[in-house]
């Protein structure tokens, strides 16, 4: 009853195992957190082999000790399922928490305790931690490129009102739920291309644009109060009145000139970069591909041998080809296929090129969540006299789009992850404005700092993509 | 055969020709102004540019043509090197994933969610700017196991000098023929007569013992030729003799495999989460034992799920490698879509070349996976 096998620990004796145990494996941990936190080598006194190998025995013979079947204790009960079921897994147990003691102390330096912010300047980043004065410094660039600094309001406030705009779908009453969709995939698109390519671009376009915005606005709150009766003639009659009262009777022009309004300045493409183009180019692919890659993989199940072999040609094709290559294509091979005095702008054409290339992408998840979905839907859609468009709008596509959430999440995220590829073309969204400040003269040698920086920000941003999508697919699902 | 049928194939097939009329009519004009002819003649001219890392021997002598294959091969030999390290991470993370240790499976986790998060090319630029910046140099590096060097120029390992190689390779190859011959022997007996013949111990004694022949009475002698530090000036040392693997291949391989990995073992956690548990359950009640219950039940239905996205993430792999053109290591794009390109000014050519390229690889392993995925479908009846 009371003898003591050490090899083979059972309940009989449970506190003396129990304590036995507990007490080696808090004495090897505390041997590597000792060593590895206060740089002091407990063990000092044995040979070198035995004093690396002697906390992971301790903490192997511990382990093993306290491993006990249906102790009674619930915590012990929980450890020994999750961390300690066999020798094996002991040991990677240890392993593993070893590993983690010994890279806390150098990281915790590296990044907070060593790592310098203050100052201006590269002088004082003396420690041997983290230079974050450097990001500091170059934080605007690499949000904002060269974009000119009294004018990166601009770009605040087109994200914000984006941000804003795109939120509106929470606020929405019962009443305007239906026409979310729509709102979503035609009109927030327009005002997004507008906002970007009239307001961060600037120029003389911008004020026939805020004209339009203005009308608009004013149109729409009084559109409330007018009679529903008259609503159709309303929303086109009263926006034209109202651009035509401001461009001509208003003479906003005139004021302009007199110097009593400041125009936008134009900021060429060229000069925009860091994150915001990231973000821009995204958005503009994400928009754009996935109309296509609908049409396409439509096409792709479509009876007309022609659309079929076209839709299948491209899809391909796209899919056959890296980016890299596309976007040299779009570069270097594209002008060639233009007139000589038709030029079209550098990111327009990688917006072009990437949309297609993820494009054929989404067509393939769109493609798998059509074939998902049973021949009897199609059926009992025809029976009811439905045509081909209505019978993909009001039954299949739901379902199908349904079903692929977690795909077209990956495209999207494969997307935003592959944008930094833009520096083929020699824009600089934020990995190239990195590669860019790590070569300036005065600021050498803070690669890792901006690495970081730039990892942290994409995975905070992807990690809440695919947490998001998980959502969505969870909000979504429904039983079959 | 009505006009509603035929009314959208036509539109779509005049806008498609349309398209391609203006863009061909473009380049035509276009190449007339700047005096180019369309043609691939200019391959077989002098390339007179030097490439750093080849595994052919290659010179500004060379064709054009030379330049493009040595841009493969250095494709190949990357996404080689990136499957293989991609494959045993993958799997081993893959199956870490689905440990019934907390910890393992949470490291396993945190691995996979934080470098699928991270571009490709930012992970590229952090291994070749950032971190083989801080390795050693020539002159202060510390050998591993005393042959390899680490070091900021490249990792120098040492390298076989061989004699009578063909020999050795011949009995290499003799020793996989006659393992596929055994294997389809075995197969038929266990299917005639139920008996099991130990196929694995079979074939690799044949692997070690057909080369160790070859060693005793082929005359083939291998010896090692471990890198030697050399001084090239005042400050400047380098290795001679072994192989220098340049540190773009280093960081290229690097990033490659351990951001794919991420998604194979995704892949391999997912095959072997949907073989269903009712298997398991069935295959031990008819009295396998564990092992033969993952060897004849378990991974046969797992690969069925795991092989197909796996040759996917390899397919990626490959194009991923054209990334390589951001480091500077003279993979197909560099060498040829960059350096080529800009030498001749042919645009259309190389650019169409190279695409071919990538496009025939990746249609010609899609096709294989079509015809393997037919041949591994079950089979109802």
């Amino acid at each position: 009853m009371n003898k003591l096998n050490f090899l083979q620990p059972d309940k009989n004796n449970l506190s003396t195992y129990l304590y036995t145990g507990v007490v080696l494996l808090v004495l090897s941990i505390f041997i590597v957190f000792f060593n590895s936190f206060f740089n002091r080598d407990l063990l000092s006194f044995l040979p070198g082999t035995i004093s690396f190998f002697l906390p992971l025995i301790l903490g192997f013979i511990g382990l093993h000790l306290i491993r006990i079947d249906y102790s009674g204790l619930k915590f012990l009960d929980k450890v020994n399922k999750n961390i300690n079921t066999n020798n094996f897994n002991a040991f990677l147990s240890l392993l593993i928490v070893f590993a983690v003691i010994k890279s806390l102390p150098p990281l915790l330096s590296w990044f907070i305790l060593d790592a310098n912010i203050a100052g201006d300047s590269k002088d004082v980043c003396t420690g041997s931690g983290a230079c974050w004065t450097y990001i500091k410094i170059w934080f605007n660039r690499f949000m904002y490129g060269m974009y000119p600094n009294p004018e990166q309001w601009r770009i605040n406030l087109s994200f914000v009102a984006l941000a804003f705009l795109g939120t509106i779908g929470f606020f929405a009453t019962e009443k305007f739920k239906k026409y979310l969709t729509l709102y979503y995939v035609v009109v927030y698109p327009i005002i997004a291309f507008f906002f970007i390519f009239f307001f961060i671009s600037g120029g003389p376009i911008f004020f026939d644009f805020s004209y339009g915005i203005i009308a608009a606005v004013i149109s729409t709150i009084i559109g409330f109060l007018i009679p529903s009766k008259f609503k159709m003639y309303y929303f086109i009659i009263v926006p034209i009145t109202v651009y035509i009262l401001l461009k001509y009777v208003f003479f906003y022009e005139e004021l302009i000139e007199l110097g009593k309004l400041e125009t936008l300045e134009w900021v060429e493409t060229g000069a925009w970069g860091g994150l915001s183009l990231t973000f821009i180019v995204s958005f503009f692919c994400l928009i754009f591909c996935f109309p296509i890659g609908l049409f396409l993989s439509l096409g792709r199940r479509s009876d007309f041998p022609i659309i079929k072999y076209f839709s299948i040609g491209m899809i391909e094709f796209w899919r056959g080809v890296p980016l890299i290559t596309v976007l040299f294509m779009s570069s270097v091979m594209f002008p060639m296929f233009l007139p000589e005095d038709m030029f079209i702008d550098k990111l327009v054409r990688v917006i072009i090129a990437i949309s297609l290339f993820e494009a054929a992408y989404v067509a393939e998840v769109i493609r798998g969540g059509l074939q998902a979905l049973p021949r009897g839907q199609y059926d009992a859609a025809k029976s009811l006299g439905m045509g081909y468009w209505k019978m993909h709008i009001l039954i299949i596509l739901p379902q199908a789009l349904k079903l692929v959430i977690p795909g077209i999440a990956n495209t999207f995220l494969a997307l935003v992850k592959d944008t930094p590829l833009i520096f083929v073309v020699g824009l600089l969204e934020i990995v190239g404005m990195l590669n860019l400040a790590k070569t300036n003269p005065d600021w050498l040698g803070f690669a890792m700092e901006g690495y970081v920086f730039a990892s942290v920000l994409f995975f905070i941003i992807c990690y809440a993509m695919s947490k998001y999508s998980y959502n969505l697919e969870q909000k979504y699902k429904t039983e079959r | 055969m009505n006009i509603k049928k035929i009314l959208p194939q036509l539109l779509t097939l005049l806008v498609v020709i349309l398209i391609f009329g203006f863009f061909s009519y473009n380049a035509q004009v276009n190449m007339e102004n700047r005096g180019i002819t369309f043609g691939y003649g200019f391959l077989s001219q002098e390339s007179s540019f030097d490439v750093q890392f080849s595994l052919i021997e290659f010179d500004g002598s060379h064709s054009y043509f030379r330049a493009y294959l040595v841009g493969l091969l250095n494709t190949i030999l990357v996404s080689v090197i990136g499957i293989i390290f991609a494959t045993v991470i993958g799997i081993v993370v893959g199956i870490a994933r689905l440990s019934n240790n907390y910890l393992i499976k949470r490291t396993a986790a945190v691995y996979v969610e934080f470098f699928r998060n991270i571009p490709l090319l930012l992970q590229i630029f952090f291994w070749y700017f950032a971190a083989l910046r801080a390795l050693p140099l020539p002159q202060d590096a510390e050998p591993m196991f005393g042959v390899f060097f680490l070091t900021i120029k490249g990792f120098f390992v040492p390298a076989f000098v061989w004699n009578n190689l063909n020999i050795f390779i011949y009995s290499l190859i003799a020793a996989i023929i006659s393992i596929i011959f055994i294997r389809i022997y075995a197969k038929r007996k266990q299917e005639n007569e139920g008996i099991q013949t130990p196929v694995l111990s079979i074939s690799i004694g044949l692997l070690l013992i057909l080369p160790i022949l070859s060693f005793l009475f082929g005359g083939v002698n291998a010896s090692v030729e471990v890198p030697v530090i050399k001084q090239l000036s005042q400050s400047g040392f380098t290795y001679e003799g072994g192989i220098k693997l340049p540190p773009e291949l280093i960081s290229l391989a690097l990033a490659l495999s351990l951001y794919t990995a991420t998604f194979i073992a995704e892949c391999v956690r997912a095959g072997v989460q949907g073989v269903s548990k009712g298997q398991k359950e069935a295959a031990a009640s008819i009295g396998l034992t564990p092992n033969q219950v993952l060897k004849l039940v378990v991974m046969p239905q797992a690969l069925r799920i795991i092989i197909p996205p796996t040759t996917n993430q390899y397919l990626n792999l490959t194009k991923n490698s054209s990334l390589a053109a951001a480091i500077a290591y003279p993979d197909l794009v560099l060498v040829f879509a960059g350096t080529a390109l800009m030498q001749t000014g042919r645009a259309i050519e190389i650019v169409s070349i190279t695409m071919l390229t990538y496009l025939s690889l990746s249609i010609s392993i899609s096709l294989f996976m079509n015809w393997y995925n037919k041949k591994i479908a079950i089979k109802e009846k």
